[in-house]
C-alpha cells in the first residue's frame, strides 16, 4: 500500500471534491481517497502493483485539476 | 490546450469584462449589431473555460456545475438571448477568480504558517560550512544559525546562545532565552545570538511540520452542520434537476426552465460552513491555540461547565521547595539528596522540583536502585538498601508510617500557607517534610471571569493535591466547587458525572495522568508547553502558550464560529428561496439571478474573513493582571 499526496491549485468549489473523489476512487487499486479542500491536497492510498501515483495524477489532471506537486510516501 | 485555457483564465475574464462594457457602450450609441456580435464574442470568450471544464467532468462521468452553465447558455444563445448569455458566463468566471481571491485570505493563516518553513540551512561537514536546501538535512548534521535566522530543524544546542523568538510553536511573542543544552524548534527564529544546533528531527518529523499537518487536518474536518449540508446538496442538485424539468412540462417555457436551473445552484450553501471554521481555526491557530476541527467548535461552543486540573493548569506548575524539615534522622541535604535521588526517575511535576532543588544545592544524584510510580499518591524506591516511600498522607497510611503531631501540626501549617507537603519514610519510619509551593498562573482570573462572562455556569477545579492548597486556590480564583485527593481514574469518574446530569463539559489539563480525564470530557483541553505528549494527543483543543487566556479566547472564537457558520446557511438557503420564487414569478431573469447569487457567496465568505480579525485583546487590557500566591 502506497500514499501519495498531490498538491494542487487552490480549490475553489466544494463540487470539486465530489467530482475528483468520485474519479479517482473509479480508478482500479485506489483504496482510498481524501480531498484536503482548503489545504488543496488531495491524498490517495493506492495498490502499487495495481495502479501507479503517474496514473492517479493524469486522471486528476484530465479532469481539469492541475497538479503543482507529488509526494509519494 | 487544456492548460493554456486554465492558465489564462485571469486574462479571458477580463477581457470579458471589457468587452462586456463595450457592449454597453454599444447600446448607448445604438449600434444594436455591433451590440449582439460583441455579446456574442464575450459569450464565447467567457464560455470556452466553463465548457471544457463541464466537459472534461463529464468525460469522467461527473456532474459538474459549470454543465449547467454550459446547458443554460446554450439554451440562452439558442432563443437569442445574448445579453443574458454574455452576462451570465462572465459572472460565473468573474465569481470564480473573486471566490478564489478571497477563500485564499481565509485561508492566509495556514499559508503564512507554512511559509515560515525554512527553505536552507547551513550545516557543518567535515568542517566545512555548506549551506544546503532544508530537505537534504539529515538527523546528527552540526547546524548554525545566525542573528535573523530560522531554526532548520528540531534539535539540542551544542554551542553558543541567543534570544529565539518561538511564537510559531507557542504563540508568545517575547522572545526566550536559549543557551546550550536548550532544545529548539524548527520554523523558529533567532532575535539575536549564534548557535550551533544537533539536528534531532527534521522534515515532517518537526514539531512545526506536525502543527501544520493537524491544522490541515483539522480545517478539513467537517461540522456536524457541513456534513448535514453535503448530504443535503447531494439531493438537492439532482433535484434541482429534476425541478426544472418539470417547470418546463408545466409551462413549456425553455428559458424559465433553464433560468430555474442555474439559479438554484447551490453555490453558498455548501461553500457558508466550512469557510467560517477555516476562518475560525486560522484565527486560533494565529492565536497559540490548536483547534482540532469544525466539529470540536461546534461541541466547545456548548459547553456549560469547566473543570480544571491544579497543578500546571490553574497554577504555572513550576513550584519551588520553600521548606526541607527532617524528622530528626538525617540532616537537611542527607534528607534532600536521598529523595532527589529517588526522584531523578519521576516524570511528575514535584519530583522535578525536588531534583531540581538539589541540583541547585550542588548535591550528587545516584539513581535508585529499583522504583514505582504510584498514581496518584507519590513513589516508592529503593536506594542503598533502604526502602523509601515519598508522597502524600495516603501513602504514609498505605505503608503503616507513624506520623508525630508535632509534624502534623507542621505539615498542616504548611499547606495553610499554601504549600504541598510531600512525606518521607525510610523504612516504614517518617523521615521529613519537604514544602513545595506553586503560583496561580497570572491570567487565570482574567481568563475565568471571561468565560463566565460567555456563558459558563460552573468552574471545578480536580487535582490530586491536599484539601489545604486546593482550598486556598479555589478560593483566590472564586471557583464554585473543588475535589482534592483525586486518583485519575476519579476525575474521569466525576466528568462522567456532570455527563450524566446533562452538563457539557470542557477538562482542561496538562500531565500525563489527566490524559483520561481530557479523554473522557466532551472537550479536552491540553496545555501545549508544559504539557506531555500524550494529553496533547488526546485533546481536542492545544493552548500552545500555557496561558489560560488562550482558554477563554479559544471558547469565545467557537461560539463566534457557530454564529458567524449559522449566519452563513440562514444567509445561502435566504437567497435561494428569494431567488426561486423570484424567478418563478417571473421577476427576476438569469443574469440578474446570477449575480443575486454570486454575489450571496461572496457575502458568506466575507462574513467568515470578519472571524480572522476577531480577538480578546481588548479584555486583557481591561484586566489588571497580578500574581497571585497560591
Amino acid at each position: 500500500m502506497m500514499k501519495v499526496t498531490f498538491k494542487m491549485e487552490p480549490l475553489t468549489c466544494p463540487s470539486c471534491i465530489k467530482k475528483i473523489e468520485n474519479a479517482v476512487m473509479k480508478i482500479q487499486g485506489v483504496e482510498s481517497v481524501d480531498v484536503l479542500f482548503h489545504a488543496g491536497k488531495v491524498k490517495v492510498v493506492y495498490n502499487e502493483e495495481l495502479v501507479s501515483a503517474l496514473k492517479v495524477e493524469e486522471t486528476i489532471v484530465r479532469l481539469g485539476y492541475p497538479v503543482l506537486s507529488t509526494k509519494v510516501a | 490546450m487544456a492548460g493554456l485555457i486554465h492558465q489564462n483564465k485571469k486574462k479571458i475574464t477580463f477581457l470579458a469584462g471589457i468587452l462586456l462594457i463595450f457592449a454597453l457602450f454599444f447600446n448607448g450609441m445604438a449600434l444594436i449589431e455591433l451590440q449582439q456580435l460583441t455579446l456574442i464574442a464575450v459569450t464565447v470568450i467567457a464560455g470556452i473555460p466553463i465548457g471544457l471544464k463541464a466537459l472534461q467532468a463529464i468525460r469522467m462521468k461527473a456532474f459538474s456545475i459549470e454543465m449547467l452553465v454550459t446547458i443554460a447558455v446554450v439554451g440562452a444563445l439558442v432563443i437569442g438571448e445574448y445579453t443574458e448569455s454574455a452576462v451570465v458566463t462572465f459572472l460565473f468566471l468573474f465569481g470564480d477568480y473573486l471566490e478564489a481571491r478571497t477563500l485564499e485570505k481565509t485561508r492566509s493563516s495556514l499559508k503564512n504558517l507554512i511559509d515560515l518553513t525554512p527553505g536552507e540551512a547551513t550545516i557543518i561537514r567535515e568542517g566545512i560550512n555548506i549551506t544546503i536546501p532544508v530537505e537534504e538535512v539529515v538527523t546528527g548534521d552540526r547546524v548554525i544559525i545566525r542573528t535573523g535566522g530560522k531554526i532548520p530543524v528540531d534539535g539540542t544546542i551544542i554551542s553558543g546562545q541567543a534570544l529565539l523568538v518561538e511564537a510559531v510553536i507557542t504563540g508568545e511573542s517575547v522572545p526566550a532565552s536559549k543557551k546550550k543544552g536548550d532544545i529548539v524548534y524548527s520554523g523558529t527564529m533567532i532575535e539575536s545570538g549564534y548557535i550551533e544546533v544537533l539536528a534531532d528531527k527534521i522534515g515532517d518529523d518537526t514539531v512545526f511540520a506536525k502543527i501544520i499537518e493537524l491544522v490541515e487536518e483539522a480545517q478539513d474536518s467537517k461540522t456536524k452542520t457541513e456534513k448535514f449540508l453535503n448530504r443535503f446538496s447531494a439531493v438537492y442538485t439532482p433535484g434541482v434537476v429534476v425541478l426544472s424539468i418539470m417547470v418546463y412540462i408545466l409551462t413549456l417555457d425553455v428559458h424559465l426552465a433553464i433560468t430555474f436551473l442555474v439559479i438554484a445552484c447551490p453555490g453558498a450553501l455548501v461553500i457558508g460552513a466550512p469557510v467560517s471554521s477555516v476562518a475560525g481555526i486560522g484565527n486560533g491557530a494565529k492565536n497559540g491555540v490548536l483547534i482540532k476541527g469544525g466539529e470540536v467548535m461546534d461541541r466547545f461552543a456548548k459547553v456549560d461547565t469547566l473543570v480544571f486540573d491544579k497543578t500546571g493548569t490553574l497554577t504555572k506548575g513550576k513550584p519551588q521547595v520553600t521548606d526541607i524539615k527532617s524528622a530528626g534522622l538525617l540532616a537537611e541535604n542527607d534528607l534532600l539528596q536521598m529523595v532527589a535521588s529517588a526522584e531523578t526517575v519521576s516524570e511528575h511535576h514535584l519530583g522535578k522540583t525536588i531534583v531540581k532543588e538539589a541540583e541547585i544545592r550542588g548535591i550528587k544524584l545516584a539513581a535508585p536502585e529499583k522504583s514505582k510510580v504510584k498514581k496518584g499518591s507519590g513513589l516508592m524506591a529503593l536506594i542503598g538498601g533502604h526502602c523509601l516511600a515519598i508522597g502524600n498522607r495516603k501513602l504514609m497510611e498505605a505503608n503503616d508510617v507513624e506520623i508525630s503531631p508535632e509534624l502534623m501540626d507542621y505539615a498542616i501549617g504548611r499547606e495553610k500557607m499554601g504549600n504541598t507537603a510531600i512525606f518521607i519514610s525510610k523504612d516504614s519510619k517518617l523521615a521529613g517534610i519537604i514544602s513545595i509551593a506553586d503560583q496561580i498562573r497570572e491570567d487565570a482570573p482574567a481568563a475565568l471571569a471571561e468565560m463566565r462572562k460567555n456563558g459558563i455556569k460552573r468552574i471545578i477545579m480536580l487535582t490530586g493535591d491536599n484539601r489545604f492548597t486546593a482550598d486556598r486556590v479555589a478560593a483566590a480564583l472564586g471557583l464554585d466547587e473543588f475535589h482534592p485527593e483525586l486518583l485519575p481514574a476519579d476525575k474521569v469518574k466525576f466528568i462522567q458525572n456532570l455527563q450524566a446530569e446533562g452538563h457539557i463539559v470542557a477538562m482542561a489539563g496538562d500531565g500525563v495522568n489527566d490524559a483520561p480525564a481530557i479523554a473522557a470530557a466532551d472537550i479536552g483541553i491540553a496545555m501545549g508547553e508544559g504539557g506531555t505528549d500524550i494529553s496533547m494527543e488526546t485533546a481536542d483543543a492545544v493552548l500552545m502558550a500555557d496561558q489560560l487566556l488562550q482558554f477563554s479566547h479559544a471558547f469565545s472564537l467557537s461560539k463566534a464560529t457557530i454564529r458567524n457558520m449559522k449566519q452563513n446557511t440562514v444567509l445561502a438557503v435566504g437567497t435561494v428561496a428569494v431567488l426561486l420564487a423570484g424567478v418563478l414569478m417571473g421577476s427576476i431573469h438569469l443574469a440578474s439571478g446570477m449575480f443575486i447569487h454570486e454575489a450571496s457567496v461572496l457575502l458568506v465568505i466575507l462574513n467568515a474573513m470578519r472571524l480572522m480579525r476577531f480577538n480578546h485583546n481588548k479584555i486583557k487590557k481591561e484586566f489588571k493582571l497580578r500574581p497571585v500566591q497560591a
